[in-house]
């Protein structure tokens, strides 16, 4: 591993080095904020569906909180994304 | 039976949500323009209208997503709020990679943007509706919220 890691950096200038870790951490940091909202969405929505099945007469008000939930939730991912792309293009 | 095979019917109350989202986005459009124009130049003006319309689509299209899948089935609904994050996160790196070079986007206030007019609306319709349900007699407008609607089997 280490004689890979000196055969890449023997390769490559301090700067492409730097443009590469620059893309891979851009990289993780979206997919990385991409998996919290996701389950996070998966879980509201699972538990709003039940809450439906089990008080029909609440169902305005369920789906009223469950959107507020969802856009709340995919504030996350866009944080991760507009990080993504200040790292990779700004 | 299944809770999965039920359907949500009646009124949908996250169209009348983003509506009233939108309503306000549009509203304060001018004014986010003019900050970021004094802050980044008439590129972050450009910018802050473009990152605007991409959360005013985002919740236009959510909302659509899910009014249009719950009155169908609850399984549907699911399927659809959650591949339909996937949609939205995608069309809206789609559309922020093809103008990433454009010479009158500034990328930083296009990202800021996004960032503060979905949580700054957000925040704002939901200071309205945590009103609305507290105190349901206090409601501007009570056929706009309605409290509750009916869920039944298809």
């Amino acid at each position: 591993m280490e004689a890979i890691a000196q055969l890449i950096a023997a390769e490559m200038t301090p700067a492409e080095l730097k443009n590469n870790a620059a893309a891979a951490s851009a990289g993780y940091a979206y997919g990385l904020a991409a998996i919290g909202p996701g389950i996070g969405i998966g879980y509201l929505v699972g538990k709003s569906v039940e809450a439906m099945a089990r008080q029909p007469e609440a169902a305005g008000m369920v789906r009223t909180t469950m959107f507020l939930g969802i856009a709340f939730t995919e504030a996350l991912a866009l944080i991760g994304f507009v990080v993504f792309i200040l790292l990779k293009f700004a | 039976m299944s809770p999965l095979a039920m359907a949500s019917v009646g009124q949908a109350p996250e169209v009348t949500v983003s509506r009233d989202i939108i309503r306000r986005g549009l509203i304060i459009a001018p004014l986010i323009m003019i900050i970021a124009g004094v802050i980044w130049g008439l590129t972050g003006a450009w910018s802050a209208g473009l990152g605007l319309a991409l959360v005013l689509m985002n919740f236009g299209l959510a909302a659509a997503l899910i009014s249009w899948a719950a009155p169908i089935s609850l399984a549907l609904m699911m399927g659809v709020t959650l591949f339909g994050f996937l949609l939205r996160l995608g069309l809206i790196s789609l559309a922020v990679f093809l103008v990433r070079d454009v010479s009158w986007v500034s990328l930083p206030a296009l990202g800021i943007t996004i960032i503060v007019t979905h949580l700054g609306l957000l925040f704002w319709e939901m200071r309205f509706i945590a009103a609305s349900l507290a105190f349901p007699g206090l409601r501007p407008n009570a056929q706009e919220y309605p409290s509750s609607s009916a869920a039944e089997t298809p």
